[in-house]
């Protein structure tokens, strides 16, 4: 799956944007979130909070309940600070 | 409705223009700019983030709602991304309709949304230059204002 991360998010994992296969036990947005979280100290330290990292599966925001299931591309990224 | 995510400036008057392009049935234009502040002298820059592709979506989709809610007559969204100094604009919104409240309305409904709803992050460049940049936390009373339209 193609795996993007902006912001302090981006920072923390050390890159913007990578592939991987998933196990498959993870099948949904917020399980990824606690999968990534064990990959190394950067990802440890990026999804410390996951409560508050957003996530958009396809460019569409979900919650962490949502269905990674015909999803090509996830994104993660800190609340929005625009405007 | 008129969505831009761009580099460059933007020229407020044209963009008034363009959307009104003197269509009669127009009777009211509403613009909002957001500028970059110096947070009393103390940033130096501010460094916008964008996703791109989603952030066009987003705030296509948000003018999109607003003009679900709104009779609106036309709205334009622009949204900048990369190094901007202090003084320099970073987001456009104008709505035009046929009465004023619509207007105002809609423009502001526009600002709460695309804060909380469109992926853009802001870090600040301090001016003292040796304090490392950082990243706009973001406040929850922009939570509670986008609250105020459910």
């Amino acid at each position: 799956m193609k795996l993007l991360y902006f912001a302090w998010v981006r920072e923390r994992v050390g890159t913007a944007e990578e592939s991987r296969d998933l196990p498959g036990s993870v099948q949904t947005a917020g399980e990824l979130k606690t999968w990534l979280a064990g990959i190394d100290e950067g990802y440890a330290y990026a999804f410390e909070d996951q409560a508050i990292i957003r996530v958009a599966l396809d460019k569409k925001l979900v919650e962490d309940d949502a269905s990674l299931a015909d999803a090509s591309e996830a994104a993660f990224f800190p609340p929005m600070t625009g405007g | 409705m008129r969505i831009a995510v761009q580099l460059e400036p933007f020229d407020v008057g044209a963009e008034i223009d363009a959307l009104h392009a003197r269509n009669p049935a127009i009777g009211a234009v509403v613009s909002f700019t957001g500028y970059c502040r110096d947070e009393g002298g103390a940033l130096a820059a501010l460094e916008l983030e964008h996703f791109p592709g989603m952030a066009e979506q987003a705030l296509a989709e948000i003018a999109e709602e607003a003009n679900d809610r709104w009779p609106l007559q036309g709205a334009t969204v622009i949204h900048r991304h990369g190094k901007l100094a202090p003084g320099d604009p970073i987001v456009l919104v104008v709505t035009a309709s046929a009465h004023r409240r619509a207007a105002f309305d809609a423009a502001d409904f526009l600002m709460d949304y695309l804060k909380t709803r469109a992926p853009f992050w802001k870090k600040e460049h301090p001016s003292d230059g040796t304090s490392e940049a950082r990243w706009v936390n973001a406040k929850a009373a922009d939570d509670e204002d986008a609250g105020r339209w459910s």
